[in-house]
Parts: structure tokens; sequence; C-alpha cells
């Protein structure tokens, strides 16, 4: 009994030092989780207090609403509105086609829409949410949202669109806005308005949406939300509504531009008209134009294939990045050249045998007219236009004088106007022949810039601009074509200041001299006689025509003969009133023939609105719903 | 007389272990209502399981120690045939081979094995006479690997492994020799380079991860990841009952289970954490001190095995959910939802309460 009592005490003293060890390790461990929870929750919280943060808290940017563009008197060119549209991120769909067909039994999905999708899927990363439709209406985006349960990575959002409500007309000025691509993303990274355009799928492609971006997208705003694991929104935290982006209002008046547009027909080709005292743009012509709309969610490849690939160039921005030949229209500008060197002045008249030849040469530069202009001083010779008159001067001048002392008038370079992609023009000199095409340069090519021919190179917007700067004494104002930011949210706006580019001394004589021969061109005798017919305001004009093929040395030029597209491009500058200019305009018809006849019209009628608000006669006729015979007038100027 | 009635009725609950169990269940509740989204029909159904518990320990604490020492084998044996058979007829759910029909409804023998394997293991070592022989200890051993072994291979790595632990804090209390114990280690240490050798290297990926669930932040690691960013955001005094946003905002994933340790810390901070550890130490040593002035091999071993295989799932569990032993399914003992494993416990818990109350008294 002892024994096993010693036994058992014996054998629970073992037992209990084996206790006593296992309830160290036990302590030790507790003590090891006790240093684990210390580091987590108070070394490491900062940390993880940010780590739980960031799960649950989402930055949702807001869209601001893009800025509107009104023409000079408030009418509306480009606005927004809302509307649905359904996005699929093909991230998140595991069988793209067949979800497509899935959607397509509930909402009409067309092939164009289905080409617009392939083609943003190319262009596209495959996380970015991409709309298959657009513009569903409220029944078409029930039924989706009643069926969205069985479409993950498809949603359906509600959003602004832009719309310009006037469609073609235009185009070119108010340009459009498109879907945001990687080199939109990589100029916005640099210039650092990423952040800004959180949410934003839409950028400023062209014209003015392009060069008033900054003012038109507004500021983003910024909702934090709360959400779940699912990344759904629990509840706002916080929320910092987005300033919506500027109003712009224009010089130009659509009115004038419609008059304009129309004036043009069918016919390709340009115009622009400025304001000459404020560098303001009254009218910007580019024709043929294109709806912007089509541009807006992206355009299908029929409709591009059709813009693009039409012979008729609808798609360029004529007045920016068209370029002509000057012709005739070049010859005020070689005048006031000559003039203001000293050359030419009255009485100053030459005999003209109807062709000019270079000293020890026995090559003739034809005058237009063959049988020459009879006694021609300098008025006489803008007024009739005498090649003869203008060759002598230029090689007289020289090539380096004339082209430096035209510089001053905007040619061979960019204007600092308000779109972007004007295109600089070219003024030949011996130096960029040199670069250019390592040869010489040869006397005749000077004789011929004389006249606007050769290699000179201008652009309608440089053209209106010389023009303006003639109207203005040589005052250079830079062309823009809006005229006042306004701010929607505090009401107040900013006028854009008018800027003085350049100023070309020159003697208010010699500009005299240059603006009655001009004015002569309109009235009868004159080469656009009948642009002045009747106009109630003096018109001081220039017509041109620039030559598409090269007419050689003993060809006659038959009009009727040459293919419809190589003839010759018909030209026309103005302003008026002439004694005091507030507009200046260029034309350029292409393959339009004649400057006078084909040009000028348009000019008149643009004119005769502006300045007497007149509308044309079939405009007259319409709004009256009367079909009045007004007589055409007398096209007495063939030639220019 | 009621007073008698009450006596005899919770005259081997033992009183204090009882109050740290409630205490604990209670805490269960709150925390399960915030993690289940403030479900009432969890905490009802928790409450279910509590009741049933309660009572399994009530019947347990009324069972005499040398009753159990007689049904020990039986039960072993019991255990390990349904082992069997759940390892021939078992039903799979997630991958695993777990569960037994048996017609009216689903069992697991493997919960079966945690009482039932340090019973047998106490009751072996129980019915030899004297010190315990190398002998002794190698059929031990032989008697824990078997059903360990089974259960491995369901596979149900987590509970395979605690009841290893479970036998062996039998053979460790009674008395297995510290050369064996140290020569083992060491040797079992030397064996990892050439384990680590004999793997493909989409296991040893797989071991990675589990240890280090940085390495796969959207796949496997994400539930520690989470669960981390809980119990870290808690700070010192957590975000309040009801407010953490891992646990609220879904996060947290089996927020209500095997994570559910971390909601209470993300809730209730440093602060409620080093309570928690408290209270699990208080019911750690009521249980050793039961154990040490048990007075028969069978129950003092098993009293022991019991108290420390509590303390393997608290560390398990915890371990794992704070980021320092890989995840493997160990619910929270006591707070975490689920009726077996509340069940399970309280079963140890009232044999701890029997033996601490049906004492003979011994001459000293």
């Amino acid at each position: 009994m002892g024994a096993e009592l010693k036994n058992y005490q014996h054998e629970q003293y073992y037992f209990r030092v084996r206790l006593g060890f296992a309830a160290v390790a036990v302590f030790a461990l507790f003590a090891l989780l006790a240093f684990r929870f210390s580091y987590l929750q108070l070394k490491q919280y900062n940390h993880y207090q940010t780590l739980a943060e960031n799960n649950r808290i989402s930055l949702v940017p807001i869209i601001p609403n893009r800025g509107l563009i009104l023409d000079r008197n408030g009418a509306v060119l480009a606005h927004n509105f809302f509307a649905y549209t359904l996005e699929i991120t093909p991230a998140k769909v595991e069988n793209l086609e067949q979800t497509i067909a899935e959607i397509a039994k509930l909402v009409e999905i067309s092939s164009l829409d289905r080409k617009r999708f392939k083609k943003f899927r190319e262009q596209s990363h495959s996380f970015e949410s991409i709309p298959i439709r657009t513009h569903l209406n409220e029944l078409e985006a029930a039924k989706f949202a009643v069926n969205h349960y069985r479409f993950p990575g498809v949603e359906i959002k509600s959003r602004l669109f832009r719309h310009y409500p006037l469609g073609k007309t235009a185009s070119h000025m108010i340009g459009y806005i498109g879907r945001i691509n990687d080199k939109d993303l990589e100029n916005l990274e640099k210039s650092g308005d990423l952040s800004n355009y959180k949410g934003s799928d839409h950028i400023g492609k062209s014209g003015l949406e392009q060069y008033y971006e900054k003012y038109l997208h507004g500021t983003t705003g910024f909702q934090q939300v709360e959400i779940d694991a699912d990344g759904h929104a629990v509840r706002v935290l916080s929320s910092n509504a987005p300033i919506p982006g500027d109003n712009i209002v224009l010089s130009a008046d659509i009115k004038l531009q419609e008059i304009a547009e129309k004036a043009f027909g069918d016919r390709r080709g340009a115009m622009v008209a400025i304001n000459p005292k404020t560098g303001e743009v009254l009218t910007y012509v580019s024709q043929p134009t294109f709806d912007p709309n089509l541009f807006v969610d992206g355009i299908d490849s029929e409709n591009w294939k059709a813009l693009n690939e039409s012979l008729d160039k609808p798609l360029i921005n004529r007045p920016l990045r068209g370029v002509y030949p000057p012709g005739s229209t070049f010859k005020p500008f070689v005048a006031l050249a000559g003039l203001e060197a000293g050359k030419r002045l009255p009485p100053y008249s030459i005999q003209d045998p109807g062709f000019f030849t270079l000293p020890g040469n026995r090559h003739r530069y034809r005058d237009w007219k063959p049988s020459g202009h009879g006694s021609v001083d300098m008025q006489k010779a803008i007024t009739v236009s005498c090649d003869t008159f203008f060759y002598g001067l230029a090689q007289e001048l020289g090539i380096d004088n004339l082209t430096n002392f035209v510089r001053h008038f905007g040619f061979g370079k960019r204007s600092e106007f308000d779109i972007k992609g004007e295109i600089e023009g070219l003024l030949p000199t011996p130096d960029w022949k040199k670069r250019r095409f390592k040869q010489p340069w040869y006397p005749g090519e000077t004789v011929i810039v004389g006249i606007g021919q050769g290699y000179t190179l201008v652009t309608p917007l440089q053209l209106a601009q010389a023009t303006a700067i003639l109207a203005n004494q040589g005052v250079a104002m830079r062309p823009h074509l809006v005229t006042e930011i306004q701010n929607e949210l505090s009401g107040k706006s900013q006028m854009v200041p008018h800027k003085i580019l350049d100023r070309v001394q020159l003697n208010p004589d010699n500009v005299e001299i240059v603006k009655r021969g001009m004015v002569d061109v309109t009235l009868p005798g004159g080469t656009a006689a009948s642009v002045g017919a009747n106009a109630g305001y003096s018109i001081a004009a220039k017509t041109g025509t620039a030559q598409v093929i090269g007419i050689k040395q003993n060809e006659k030029y038959n009009e009727s003969a040459i293919n419809e597209r190589h003839r010759d491009h018909a030209l026309f500058i103005a302003y008026a009133p002439a004694d005091d200019p507030t507009i200046a305009l260029a034309v350029i018809v292409e393959n339009g023939g004649h400057g006078g006849s084909a040009a000028g019209p348009i000019a008149r009628k643009v004119m005769d609105y502006y300045l007497l608000g007149k509308l044309p006669a079939e405009e007259i006729s319409k709004e009256a719903q009367a079909q009045a015979a007004v007589p055409n007038a007398p096209e007495e100027a063939l030639h220019d | 007389m009621i007073s008698k009635l009450f006596h005899h009725l919770f005259k081997h609950i033992d009183a204090f272990l009882m109050a740290c169990l409630f205490f604990a269940m209670l805490l269960s509740l709150f925390v399960l209502y915030s993690a289940s989204g403030q479900s009432v029909d969890r905490i009802s159904a928790q409450l279910i399981n509590m009741t049933v518990a309660l009572s399994v320990l009530w019947v347990a604490a009324n069972i005499s120690p040398q009753k159990l020492e007689r049904v020990a084998l039986i039960l072993y044996v019991l255990g390990v045939m349904l082992l069997i058979a759940v390892a021939l007829f078992g039903t799979i759910s997630h991958g695993a081979r777990r569960w037994l029909n048996i017609g009216f409804t689903q069992i697991q023998p493997s919960e079966l094995m945690r009482i039932a394997m340090p019973m047998m293991l106490a009751w072996y070592f129980a019915s030899r006479e004297g010190k315990p022989s190398a002998a002794n200890f190698v059929i031990a051993g032989l008697l824990l690997a078997l059903p360990v072994a089974l259960i491995m291979k369901q596979p149900d790595l987590g509970t395979s492994l605690l009841i290893a632990s479970s036998g062996f804090y039998v053979l460790f209390l009674a008395g297995l020799s510290w050369r064996f114990l140290i020569g083992a280690s060491v040797s079992l240490m030397a064996l990892m380079p050439v384990f680590w050798s004999m793997l493909h290297d989409y296991q040893r990926r797989r071991i990675e991860i589990l240890f280090d669930p940085t390495q796969d932040p959207l796949g496997a690691g994400y539930h520690t990841i989470q669960a981390i960013i809980a119990i870290g955001s808690g700070g010192a005094t957590g975000k309040g009952w009801l407010n953490g946003t891992q646990t609220q905002l879904d996060f947290l994933p089996e927020r209500t289970t095997d994570f559910i340790f971390a909601v209470f810390s993300e809730e209730f901070g440093f602060l409620g954490n080093m309570l928690l550890l408290g209270l699990f130490s208080i019911i750690i040593m009521r249980g050793l001190m039961i154990a040490s002035q048990a007075q028969s091999t069978f129950s003092r071993l098993l009293a022991g095995s019991i108290t420390l295989n509590f303390f393997s799932y608290a560390f398990v569990n915890m371990g794992m959910v704070s980021g320092i032993l890989p995840v493997v399914g160990v619910p929270l003992p006591l707070i975490s939802y689920g009726g077996t494993s509340m069940v399970t416990l309280c079963l140890g818990f009232g044999i701890l309460m029997s033996i601490h109350t049906h004492k003979n008294l011994v001459a000293t």
C-alpha cells in the first residue's frame, strides 16, 4: 500500500513537471501571438488602416458638361443631350460573339453598330468599356436593364452626348469630338491633364472643339464612394462637384455661314471673311462639308470610306490646309511692294505689247490678253490685271525684296489662327530652291511670281488675312474665330483680346493707289464688274485664276475641252466698304474657271448680307414664299 | 428543496470554468451578430448549437471517469471503423471525403476521433503497470498514427494534425523521453530538405503560398491578406462593434466561421485581442489545474490532453488568421459559428468537469 502510494505520488510528480513544461509552452506561444497582434495593430496600424481605406473607398469621377459652342448671335452650334449607351468590357465577357447575339435579341444592333464595335475593339484595350449601341430609348434601356443579370461585363450607361444641330453646316470650323485614343492619352499625360480626364471618353479632335478643348471640357468632379468587396457602391462619403466647361462664342454668324455655303452650291472651294480691324473671322467655309455627328461615337467604316475616298476630299480643311497658287490675287501685294520701293509711282506707265521678255532672252511671258492693254499705269494694271506690268515690276524688284515685303502680309507663315493644323504655304526664294531642289534660281521664276504663279502657294486663310491687312492699312490683326469664353457657373465671361501680329509701315498714298485699282475692278470695265453692280457700297477687289495644269508656250487654254478637275481654280479677294472696311475676304472655287464669275458672286452674297443684312435673291424668294423672278446680273467680265 | 435540486443538477458542473465558457459564448454571439450582417437567424442557430453543446457538457460531466475509461477502447475502435467506412463509402464535398451518410443524417467521424483519440491513449497508458516502456510508446504511436493517416487521406490536413497533437500531448504527459523528443525533432528538421527535394514544383509552390500568402494576393493568399488588413486596421481599440469596414463590406471571407477572429480583432482592436487571449489563458489554466489534481492516470492524461488540445485550436486559428501559420481549416474554439466544433469542445469541457468532480477520497 505504501509503495503503491509512493509510486502514485512519484507518478503525479512527474506528470506535474510535464504539465509545467506544457504551461510554459502555452504562455510562450500566446506571447508570440500577442507580439504579432501588437506588431499588426500598434506598430503597423497606419499601414493597414490605409489599406483598409483603399479597399473600401473608391473615387468615382463625375464628368463635367462640355461647354456649348455659340455663334455671335447665340445660335447653338454644338450642345449636349442625355442618352443611354450599352457598353461592353471585352475582358469581362467570355464569349463576345455570343453575348452580342444575345443582346441583339433584346435591342436592335445594326451591322453598322457591329462594325463600329469591331473597329473600337482593335483600337482599345480589352479592359476598356466599348459602346455596342448608342442612343437607346427609354424602352430599350428598360428592356436591357431587366435582363442585365444575364450579361456580366455589359453595362448600360447614361451619359451626355455631343450633338451638332446644324449637321453639315460649318463642320470644318466647329470640328468634332471623338473617343480618346492612345495618342490623346499620351498628349494628356504630357500636358499633365490626364487626371482631369478620368471618366471622360471624348476629346476634341478637330476644329474649335480641339483648339478650345481645355475650356470646353471643364473640370472633372469626384465622388468618394464607399464600396463593398464586389465593387458596388454602398454610400457616398463626399462629393466634389464638377465644373462645367466654358461656352465659347464665335465671331462668325451662322446665318452668314449658311449663305456662303449655299452660294458655293456643289462646287468645291473655300472662303474666309475677316473683320480687318479686329481679326474676327466672320465666315469660314470649306466645301464640301461633312456631318460631324458621324464622328462623335466613332464613324462606321462605310461612311468613313465614303468621306475619305471621295474625290471631292470633304475632310480636308481647305481654308487652313488647302494650298493654291494665288494667281492674280497676288498682284495688289506685288503692287504695294513696288510702290513702297519707289517703283511705278504715278505717273509712271508702260506700253503693253501683250508680253514681257527678259533682256537677252527671247522667251515671251504672255499677258492673259494677247493684244495687250495699251498704256498701263499702276492703278490700271490692277484693274485690268495686266500681267506684263507685273512681270516687269517683279523682275525689277528682285525675288528677295518681293518675298520679304509680302511676308509681312502673312504669306508663307502661320497666323496663330484658333484652329489647329494651319500650314505655311510657300513663298519661294533662291535659298529655298537650293535647299529643296539643289538648283539655282532662274530670273524667269521671279517674273512669274509677279503674277502669283510659279512655286508660290497660299492657303485661303492666308489670302483673306493678307486682304484684311491691306484693308487695315498694314496693321495685321490675329485672325480668330472665338471672341468670348463664358463661364456658365459664375456667369462671368472673358473676351478674347484682339492681338496685333505685325504692323507693316505703308505710305497711305500707296495704299490708296492700290485701293483705287481694286475698287475699279468691281466697276464697269474691271475684271469683276458684275460683282460690284448695284452693290450700294464700294468694293475693293481682285480676281484671280490659278492654273491646275501647265500650258505649253504656244498652246491655247480651252476651258471646255479640259477635264473639269483640270480647269483653273477661280480666286477672288475683296474688302468693303472700300473706304472704311469692315469685311475682308478671300474666295477660292476649285476648278471654277474665272475668279470674277465663279468666286465673285459668292463674295457678293456674303458682303450683301454682312453689310446690308440683305439675303440672297433665292433666300428672299424662299422666305417670302413667293416665286419672285429676279434677273441675273449680266456676266460681262469673262476674263480677269 | 429547490436549492437541493439545484445542487443535485449542477454538482458536477465546475462553476469557474462554466462562467468562463458562458462569457466566451456571449462574446461569440456579439461577434457573430456583426460578422453575419446582423442576422438574427444566425444568432438563433448558434444559440441552438450552444444549447445542444451545453446539454452534452452536462451529460458528460455526470459520467464518471471510470465509466469513460471503460468505453475508451470501444469508442476508438468504432471511430477507426467509421473512418475506414468514410474512406470507402464517404460522400465527397469540396473535393474531400469527410462525411458518412448514415441514412437520416451525415456524420463526420473525425470529430469523434478528437475525443476518442486522447481517451484511447490515456486508457492505454493507464492500463500498463508502472513506468511506460519504450515499447508502450511505440504501440501508442501506432494507435495514434492509424486514424491520423486515415484523416489525412480524406484529405483534412488541419484536423489530422490537431488529432495527432492531441495524441502527442498524451504521450508527452505520459513521460515520453526528452531524448526521444529532441532526437525526433532534430532528425525531422534534417529530413526537411530531403522531403522538399522530393516534391514537384507545383507542390512546392503551394507550400510557399501557404506560408507566404502575399505571393498569390488574388488567389489563395486573398483570405489571409484581407484578414491581416482587418486585424491591423483595428488598431489599439478597434473600429467598434458593427463598424469594421473589412467585415461589413464583405472584404473578409469566411467571417462567421474560420476567420471570425479577424472580425473580432477589427472591431475590438488590440485591447480586445488581449482580453480574448486572457480568457483563453484562464480556461487553459483551469484545465491544467484540473489535470494536475486528477487522481487516476487515465483522468490526468485525458484532462491534460483535452486542455492542451483546446489551446492548439485557439493558437492555430489565431495564428493562421493573423498570418503566422498557414491557413488550415480550423475554427476559433467557442467563438466560431458551427455546431459540431461547439459540441465537441463542450464534450471535452464536460469530461474535464467530470474528472474534477468525481474524486475519491484519497488518504494523504
